[in-house]
């Protein structure tokens, strides 16, 4: 949690382009301004009002405004007060947000009730009236107004830092320091501040570009700063008078103020990427959706027993491989040419240990495979259609029609936002064409289907208000909503209490028997394979090591992975707890 | 529900409460001697503290908030210390100015920021790249700045719509159209810089979710799912988000209407405030905030209405 030492991620900020560009005008704009006085020493105000409007000449790069002064003084002057009076106002906002933000973060409590009511009072002025009406009483004092508007910044900084020590409060190393007997000072001084201190300089960043911005904005309205004093916002004003007949005087200033804010933000942009991201965050955001690969469908070709098989009519997959977008473009294979079958009225097992690729594999069946992965190889015939490289189109007639699938978790497969009875008739009206009213009557058919006792209720009720196993019935009854075929069930039973596991998988059974459905089943648990496969396809690192009948592969393993699977069941001590019921999120 | 708008409403008036009496505070401990300035500096003592016993300045601070309160209360928000107006008339005739062009601003921006967020959102690439810079610009650029550089260019150089002035849509409708056209779009372009932002992270964030791929897995097209499911998923976080632009918003008004000369509350507090008018600073600080907590409350609703499980609460 220590914030990485700040030299290193300084030569990262300068090593990007971007950061070492903005860093620069940076510096060189505060460079011109700080030396003003040797550039410019006569002042910004000699003027001589018979050179008003005239362009540039020898010695005046930027010509002269409408009375006669040199723009260059001007701009250097002017600036001098912009970015002084908006560091002023970033310094006040830095000493009062990041002190407070940091107990009230760290003690909680009082503390922080108070401090987050006080701030979000701040947060609701609007910060131009109140600074028009701070002027008003307090008069055109800009230092009075920079104050102002540093309290009202403040709170970005409070935030930031309340957020940071709130986190920390709980980490280990806090707790030892507190246990070991530092003082809460020395603590909040020595580690909590030390990891705010990346995430302040960006918002610090950020902010000065907003000061700058507001004070420009008070100098335009003719506010922060006296007449005579020139800055960016005033020369603004005075070119907007001259707008139509000399509109070049608004470029230099403009460009000024605006090349200052944009460098700000992009230095803000490249610290936060230099400061805030590990190596694996920066490559995942950079991972793109790989471009669109045709891929042709490569049937069966090679040897193996499998493969030289009769296909099966309903599902039939051979050599599927599956692929993830890597950092720099590379391609990481997760399934290495994939062979099942899955015939009418049977459940096939797909069992293997998790990261084993069953998941890939079964959403491979759908085509809906997680952002930034994608078949790469094989062929997958669905009721004898070629799905792989196949349209969105194509897709779509198969899915809910042919093929139906049932999630694993219950909970995040319901929109939280609709009814469950619109949820499910959703698809029904899509895929079947129903009307409204056949579809809400034909939903309640379906929650009658998966035993559920009141389907009136349930179809009024929102998901936050099922339980997790009411749930898993509903994703049943979608799944099977469209009348399908083949039925594709990703670990239906882990995510729920041991006593609703075995009712899913009786209502499981009792639908495939009926409707006499194709299942694939993708599981862990080899007590559900016992229960309900015909036959079991084994998975592990992404291949098949063996298929066959169910109870052949239970009694008379024939690979050692297998083997070892049923052994650590056997042996009544697994190595991973295969029922690990989750808690459901909420029990209507 | 009822519950919920009651403890909204306790809260805001308890909110108004304070920042009302703070302002009064503020302004009272202001070294500002209005009655000198009101009379000149030829003005006698007597005439002076005469014209103070008038405008009730010699009262005790305490007794002169509670009549304010009293009669702001009752909608009664003084007269202007300089002008002799009735403030709540003032304002009365200035506020449609602004609420049109706020609203025009909100309608814009939700528009605006929904599609570029969606479009950048579920088509990633080259989208996502446009909106990103796009958000950069808008933020870097101070909103002045940009208001200016639409002046010239729409206004000065184009010539496709009046650089200054205003018509009410009462009078006239595409004359509004045509006077509040470049006001909004200069009001819009920081706020959708922003919000187009939320939008693409929160529709990324609702595109991946389990259910979403179960609802294509039901047939559905990845269309019709993005537009119901998506959408709505994404709308509670932006409108958050606008929410909160709406107090820069104001804020932004105050400038635009400045450059724009248009008549309205932002105008107002830029001319009216330079001189420690009491009444009417008052009076626009009391509007301003009135709007926000407005706007928050129809923030929280609306989220309430798309998310059943905010509805609780």
């Amino acid at each position: 949690m220590r914030a990485p030492s700040p030299r290193s991620p300084l030569r990262a900020v300068l090593r990007n382009p971007l950061g070492a560009g903005s860093a620069a005008v940076l510096l060189l704009v505060l460079a011109a301004v700080l030396l003003a006085p040797v550039l410019r020493p006569g002042g910004a105000q000699s003027s001589n009002i018979l050179d008003a409007y005239d362009g540039a000449a020898a010695g005046h790069p930027f010509g002269f405004d409408g009375a006669g002064r040199d723009e260059l003084a001007m701009l250097l002057y002017g600036g001098r007060a912009t970015l002084g009076e908006a560091g002023l106002a970033l310094l006040i906002a830095l000493i009062l947000g990041l002190p407070l933000g940091l107990c009230a973060g760290y003690f909680a409590g009082r503390f922080d009730a108070v401090g987050s009511w006080a701030v979000n009072l701040v947060m609701a002025l609007p910060g131009m009236v109140v600074l028009l009406a701070a002027r008003a009483v307090l008069g055109p004092t800009t230092v009075v107004l920079m104050v102002v508007l540093g309290v009202l910044i403040a709170p970005s900084f409070f935030r930031l830092a309340r957020g940071v020590a709130a986190d920390l409060r709980g980490e280990l190393f806090i707790d030892a320091a507190r246990v070991a007997g530092l003082p809460a000072w020395r603590i909040l001084t020595r580690h909590v501040l030390v990891a705010v201190r990346a995430p302040v300089l960006i918002q610090a960043s950020l902010v000065a570009g907003v000061a700058i911005g507001m004070q420009a904005a008070l100098g335009f309205l003719g506010i922060s700063t006296g007449v005579s004093a020139p800055s960016w916002g005033g020369m603004l004003s005075d070119a907007y008078t001259s707008i139509y007949t000399h509109p070049i005087l608004m470029l230099w200033p403009g460009l000024a103020l605006g090349l200052t804010t944009a460098a700000l933000l992009l230095l803000a942009v490249a610290l936060r990427d230099a400061l805030e991201d590990r190596p694996g965050q920066a490559s995942a955001r950079r991972t793109r959706r790989p471009e669109p690969v045709r891929v042709v469908p490569t049937p069966a070709a090679a040897a193996g027993p499998a493969r030289a098989a009769a296909r099966s009519p309903l599902l039939s997959i051979r050599g599927l491989t599956v692929a993830y977008a890597g950092p720099q473009g590379a391609e990481r294979e997760v399934v290495h040419g994939v062979d099942l079958d899955v015939r009418p009225g049977e459940v096939l097992g797909l069992v293997g240990e998790s990261g084993s690729g069953k998941t890939q594999t079964a959403l491979s069946v759908l085509g809906l495979l997680p952002l930034g992965g994608r078949i790469t190889g094989g062929s997958v015939l669905i009721d004898g259609a070629e799905t792989v490289g196949a349209d969105e189109r194509a897709l779509r007639r198969l899915r809910g029609g042919v093929v139906g699938y049932v999630p694993q978790e219950p909970m995040s497969n319901l929109d939280p936002c609709f009814t469950i009875g619109s949820q499910l008739a959703e698809p029904l009206r899509a895929v079947l064409g129903l009307g409204r009213r056949e579809a809400a009557a034909r939903v309640l058919d379906l929650l009658r289907a998966v035993e559920i006792a009141d389907p009136a209720r349930v179809a009024r009720s929102y998901p936050h208000e099922i339980s997790g196993g009411m749930a898993q019935r509903v994703l049943i009854a979608g799944a099977v909503s469209c009348e399908p075929r083949l039925l594709v069930a990703d670990e239906p039973t882990t995510a729920l209490d041991v006593s609703v596991q075995a009712e899913i998988l009786d209502l499981l059974r009792r639908l495939q028997q009926d409707q006499n459905l194709g299942l694939l089943l993708v599981t862990h648990n080899l007590g559900v394979v016992a229960d309900l496969c015909d036959r079991v396809a084994v998975m592990r690192a992404g291949a098949i090591v063996e298929t066959g009948e169910a109870r052949q592969i239970l009694h008379a393993p024939e690979h050692e992975h297998t083997r070892a699977l049923l052994d650590a069941v056997l042996d009544d001590a697994p190595v991973r707890a295969p029922w690990q019921a989750r808690p459901t999120r909420s029990v209507a | 529900m009822l519950a919920f708008l009651a403890r909204r409403l306790a809260a805001a008036v308890l909110l108004l409460f304070v920042i009302s009496f703070l302002s009064f505070l503020l302004l009272s401990l202001a070294q500002v001697d209005v009655a000198r300035q009101l009379l000149g500096l030829q003005a006698s003592a007597s005439a002076v503290a005469h014209e103070n016993a008038a405008l009730g300045l010699d009262r005790p601070l305490l007794a002169r908030y509670a009549d304010w309160l009293g009669s702001a209360v009752r909608g009664n928000l003084g007269t202007s210390w300089f002008t002799g107006q009735d403030v709540a008339q003032t304002i009365g005739q200035r506020l449609p100015v602004t609420l049109s062009l706020v609203l025009a601003t909100t309608v814009v921006t939700a528009i605006a920021s929904l599609a570029l967020g969606l479009w950048a959102g579920t088509r990633r690439g080259v989208a996502d790249r446009i909106v990103q810079i796009l958000g950069v610009a808008g933020y870097a650029l101070p909103g002045f700045l940009v208001t200016l550089l639409i002046v010239v260019v729409f206004g000065v150089d184009l010539k496709w719509f009046p650089a200054t002035g205003y018509i009410p849509i009462t009078r006239s409708f595409t004359g509004w159209l045509s006077t509040i056209t470049l006001p909004t779009l200069a009001l819009s372009l920081g706020a959708v810089a922003g919000l187009s932002q939320q939008v693409r992270s929160a529709v990324a964030a609702v595109a991946a979710q389990d259910y979403v791929r179960t609802l294509r897995a039901r047939g559905l097209s990845g269309r019709s799912v993005v537009l119901k499911h998506v959408l709505r998923g994404a709308c509670a976080p932006a409108l958050t988000v606008l929410g909160l632009q709406f107090v820069g918003l104001l804020g932004g008004a105050v400038v635009v209407e400045d450059i724009f000369a248009l008549p309205g509350i932002g105008a107002m507090t830029v001319a009216d405030t330079s001189d420690g008018d009491v009444p009417v600073i008052m009076a626009l600080v009391m509007v301003s905030v009135i709007g926000v907590v407005l706007i928050n409350l129809a923030v929280d609703l609306l989220i309430g209405l798309l998310n059943p499980k905010a509805r609780l609460t």
